[in-house]
């Protein structure tokens, strides 16, 4: 699907925004860095080319609605919405500290630009359906973006959306599956078992895109760390806004992606990384901003 | 004479009438509930969601985000119990404009047995914050609580009877949030209770007379948000109150009333209720019976008390 296209701002944003992510999560002492790792691209595709939103008027009643489903993530969103403008970069500073509008998990009565809270995994593509079958009910034209994630789609309720969206030909409706292939602790690998990451996958062997299939959605198969697949991607769907299906684009993605030792380690769900370990990865990333 | 389900399809009906922001959504129990009657009616504002509680509360949310007005519709249980965690994080956390139609509350839901009673809804809703938690007595209460939460923006919890309440009102009622009711006046014993109990507890007030215990009704519709004052006015003049409901004796009404008066009024304040047990299938006069909240079982239960505490 790639489009020969040049992506290079994109890719540096996605380096920025990886370094923002850990170097605050550094600082607050808490938070989560596999998950907004290797959904960082995805992230940076929707709210710098795909989503039709005004940082400056975020409650814009026709802009697009995303919802980080995978809450846990929220560091990764704050710092895309900082990178375009939502908030003051320096604000990053308050996550997770007292008085915030960045809370540990998304919260809508705090931060102007959410579209829900999320949290509690499993609930985000509920209000997305809604979302898209009351756009439908009035007639308004914008698109419903729901980003979930492998570990989370153990959730029965999600399974609940899935199958009731497509009984509304939610056209204007699309999940992104951040198929990352690691969830927080998850279940060992036997011996000699070998798996995307260090534990075993979250759904070993299951033919995810079949069943999505089968139940009425509209897959799309891509790389998520790949700009020149993930935004026809989630333009195509967009475009399909008008059709009778939903569509799921299932990003093959890794978790901790960016950084050599984050990468499709399950440690790295939630952890805080050193100051040594800073260094590295600012070397890695190609940062030249000061460390603290 | 008309079931409390029918007051809530047909009043579903006259709101979707003068209001075109009012949705309805089922998981796929509107023939029970008597929410079929606005399928009928408004059928392209009737949204069947399946078998999925979790998932109509969040798909709620989102309409509700976009200016409609969702009343859900399903059994008390599988609000309270089964899709707690959205009504919780998206529903109560967000102050989303949603509600709730809790059916079948209580203990008397048409031969269903324990599966179906909730008696733990009223404890479970009212610890929720931003939650408003009503229970309507009869036809006519019901119907202005159902026109109040249609106009109020926020999420509200409304408890519903299955069958036939006996009138407690005038046509002439209006619903005020936080207010309480009183049915009868007193002056030995002051019996406080909610939903449809309340008339049961009026007869039951009445049997008393004829005993010669004079037993004043006050009725709490708004388990929250409750006006304090006016609570503890009504039980000042009385050295007992018994509280009355169908409900678990733990965390509802009766836990309510008895937290507001020993932090505001302290005085013996007695429980009446489902005494912390499961149902069972039975007739609604055999439960009421069994769980003494029957006028004629109450009015001996409350003499005893009269009797025990002078």
């Amino acid at each position: 699907m790639s489009n020969g296209e040049d992506y290079s701002e994109l890719v540096e944003l996605a380096r920025r925004g990886r370094w923002l992510a850990i170097s605050t999560v550094a600082k607050s002492g808490a938070g989560h860095v596999g998950g907004p790792f290797s959904a960082m691209d995805i992230l940076i595709a929707l709210y710098f080319r795909v989503l039709r939103v005004d940082p400056q008027n975020p409650q814009w009643p026709a802009r697009d609605r995303f919802i980080l489903s995978k809450g846990h993530s929220s560091i990764g969103l704050y710092v895309v919405m900082a990178l375009r403008g939502f908030l003051p970069i320096e604000e990053l500073k308050t996550f997770d500290k007292g008085n915030s509008r960045l809370q540990g998990h998304p919260d809508v009565t705090k931060l102007p630009g959410l579209d829900t809270s999320t949290g509690s995994l499993g609930q985000g593509l509920s209000v997305g359906l809604g979302m898209a079958l009351g756009a439908r009910l009035r007639g308004e034209k914008f698109h419903t973006f729901v980003m979930i994630g492998d570990g989370e789609l153990q959730e029965g309720m999600i399974w609940e959306a899935l199958d009731v969206a497509p009984r509304y030909k939610l056209g204007n409706l699309t999940a992104i599956l951040d198929l990352n292939g690691l969830q927080q602790f998850g279940w060992v690998l036997a011996i000699n078992e070998e798996h995307r990451g260090d534990r075993k996958d979250p759904w070993p062997g299951i033919d995810l895109r079949g069943i999505f299939e089968r139940l009425g959605w509209r897959c799309l198969e891509i790389n998520g760390h790949d700009f020149s697949q993930i935004i026809p991607a989630l333009e195509s769907s967009k475009a399909s806004g008008d059709s009778d299906q939903p569509t799921m684009i299932i990003a093959h993605t890794v978790k901790g992606k960016g950084v050599r030792f984050t990468e499709g380690k399950h440690e790295w769900h939630s952890k805080v990384a050193t100051k040594e370990e800073l260094k590295i990865i600012a070397e890695e990333l190609g940062i030249q901003e000061a460390l603290v | 004479m008309k079931a409390m389900r029918d007051v809530w399809g047909d009043t579903l009906v006259e709101l979707g009438n003068t209001n075109p922001n009012v949705l309805v959504l089922d998981a796929d129990l509107a023939n029970s509930t008597k929410a079929d009657k606005f399928a009928k009616a408004h059928p392209e504002r009737f949204l069947q969601m399946g078998i999925a509680e979790q998932n109509f509360v969040g798909a709620a949310v989102g309409l509700a985000s976009v200016g409609y007005i969702p009343w859900l519709s399903s059994f008390a249980v599988f609000f309270t119990h089964r899709a707690l965690d959205p009504i919780r994080m998206l529903v109560a956390q967000t102050n989303a404009n949603v509600k709730l139609g809790a059916a079948y509350a209580g203990v008397l839901t048409g031969l269903t047995g324990k599966t179906h009673q909730d008696v733990e809804d009223l404890a479970i809703m009212r610890s929720m914050p931003e939650m408003t938690v009503l229970a309507p007595a009869d036809r006519v209460e019901c119907e202005a609580a159902m026109r109040w939460a249609t106009d109020y923006r926020g999420p509200v919890y409304l408890r519903l009877a299955r069958d036939v309440c006996s009138d407690v009102f005038d046509s002439d009622y209006q619903f005020t949030p936080g207010k309480t009711y009183s049915l009868k006046e007193g002056r030995d014993v002051l019996l406080v209770s909610t939903g449809p109990q309340s008339s049961r507890c009026k007869e039951a007030a009445q049997l008393l007379e004829s005993e010669g215990i004079s037993a004043g009704v006050l009725h709490v519709p708004s388990i929250k948000p409750l006006n304090f004052e006016e609570l503890i006015r009504a039980c000042e003049p009385f050295s007992l109150v018994v509280t009355v409901e169908e409900h678990n004796i733990h965390g509802g009404l009766g836990a309510l009333v008895a937290e507001i008066l020993s932090e505001h009024s302290p005085r013996r304040v007695i429980r009446f209720g489902i005494e912390d047990r499961w149902g069972e299938s039975a007739p609604n006069e055999y439960l009421l019976d069994l769980f003494q909240l029957s006028p004629a079982r109450l009015s001996e239960r409350v003499k005893q008390a009269v009797q025990g505490a002078k």
